[in-house]
């Protein structure tokens, strides 16, 4: 049975260029046959559908309590795992060559939009190379961590194996590219209390240029009463003045088609995804501006059907087509994770002492 | 050394399979040649050759047989 949805269709849209109506009905005929595919190849979802109604947003947390595939066995590439802090189930998301390449791709495609730079660019990973040559981890951080550097060369690893800072790498790397645009990648966490916080108390500082993509969340800085201003300006003051730290939202579901920060400093949705802020009681969308709980599209799971989830995130829809960074589709804040929802593992869960 | 034998010494330095079993050989097909060593083996290719390749082809470089297309677009002849 072949897929009857021509992928190249999307990756030749426009990331950013399609104005409301065509997003709607580009997406409509995308869902619908998506739906039909994964009611037909997985028999958990096509009952879910069956009793909730087709198309359904499937909540996250179904991704621990069932193996939700929408391909043989056999065909399964690699199981991603949310890192569940321990005692939880861990999320599996089962992933053939197709979605993996093709989740890489769109990967690709929206940093490029937010780098500006088509070739790829020297990278700077704001982790371990441990982190990253642990076979057996397929979690959200090393998943993004080995995602990106697919966009980077002279890919260059800030801590050390125990997660210490190696400044002497990160100076070397700077040295290297002085005068070049570079891409630094980090978990948001990590960057902010092992890069920056570390740097800044040793009196460490070097000048790059470029973008700061980071992303895994808020919720330990907020705790640390840090506020995205602040954490731009001890970015800027470590690794440099030309150096814009862009957030991004993403989660292990939906890996790749990511949404990113504008220089608005608003979440944008590409062609690839969409996002609906949504009354948790009724399940019906709020207005713009008004908080609900997120419901994520992404176009691109073949594998597994996880083309719309409801997830644990609240936040709210600003607004459609008229961000002033010029790009069109919804743009997004997310505030936080739900009440009582379990806390979950995401990609901030290295722990620090 | 020709441009073949370099090819292969990538894949043999990169995930240390012997030259008799690269035909054939496709991504996720031996422990070796996962996301991890698949990065490995870019590098060792980009090395050889001295070229740098875009996103979409390091991510299209599935097989022994398809990496061979991949880097005659960079001018290499293998």
């Amino acid at each position: 049975m072949t897929f009857a949805l021509d992928y190249g269709e999307l990756f030749e849209a426009g990331l950013f260029s399609l104005a409301a109506p065509e997003k709607r009905s580009l997406h409509a005929r995308w869902l619908s046959a998506l739906n039909s595919h994964h009611r037909r190849l997985c028999p958990e979802y096509d009952r879910i559908c069956a009793v909730l109604g087709d198309g359904v947003p499937v909540p996250v947390r179904l991704f621990k309590e069932l193996d939700l595939m929408s391909i043989e066995k056999g065909a399964v590439a690699k199981t991603m795992t949310s890192s569940g802090t321990s005692g939880q189930r861990r999320s599996r998301i089962y992933l053939d060559n197709d979605t993996s390449a093709r989740q890489t791709k769109a990967l690709s495609r929206i940093v490029s939009d937010f780098t500006g730079e088509r070739k790829r660019m020297p990278m700077l990973v704001v982790d371990a190379e441990g982190t990253v040559r642990n076979r057996s981890m397929f979690s959200a951080r090393t998943a993004g961590i080995r995602g990106f550097s697919m966009m980077g060369r002279d890919v260059t690893f800030a801590l050390r194996d125990d997660m210490a800072l190696d400044w002497d790498s990160v100076e070397a790397f700077a040295e290297r590219h002085s005068g070049e645009r570079v891409l630094v990648f980090g978990f948001t966490f990590l960057v902010w209390a092992n890069l920056v916080e570390e740097a800044r108390s040793r009196g460490f500082s070097v000048e790059m240029e470029g973008v700061l993509v980071h992303g895994g969340g808020w919720k330990k800085l907020a705790d640390r009463a840090v506020s995205p201003a602040e954490f731009a300006e001890g970015v800027r003051g470590v690794l440099g003045s030309g150096l814009r730290p862009c957030d991004y939202y993403g989660m292990v579901e939906q890996t790749g088609s990511i949404c990113m920060e504008c220089e608005c400093g608003r979440l944008h949705a590409s062609v690839f995804s969409d996002v609906e802020a949504v009354d948790p009681a009724t399940m019906l969308p709020v207005p713009f501006g008004a908080e609900g709980l997120l419901v994520t599209t992404s176009l691109l799971p073949t594998s597994y059907p996880g083309h719309v989830l409801l997830t644990e995130d609240v936040g709210a829809v600003l607004g459609e087509d008229d961000c002033p960074c010029g790009r069109r589709g919804r743009y997004f804040e997310v505030h936080g994770r739900q009440k009582g929802a379990e806390v979950r593992g995401c990609s901030d869960t290295y722990e620090g002492r | 050394m020709e441009n073949m034998d370099k090819y292969e010494n990538a894949f043999v330095e990169a995930l240390g399979v012997g030259r008799a079993d690269l035909a054939g050989l496709e991504y996720q097909g031996i422990p070796a040649w996962d996301s991890v060593g698949h990065m490995q083996l870019v590098a060792a290719v980009e090395d050889a050759f001295d070229i740098m390749m875009d996103t979409d082809d390091i991510i299209d470089f599935s097989s022994f047989e398809k990496g061979k297309e991949i880097v005659a677009k960079y001018e290499v002849e293998l």
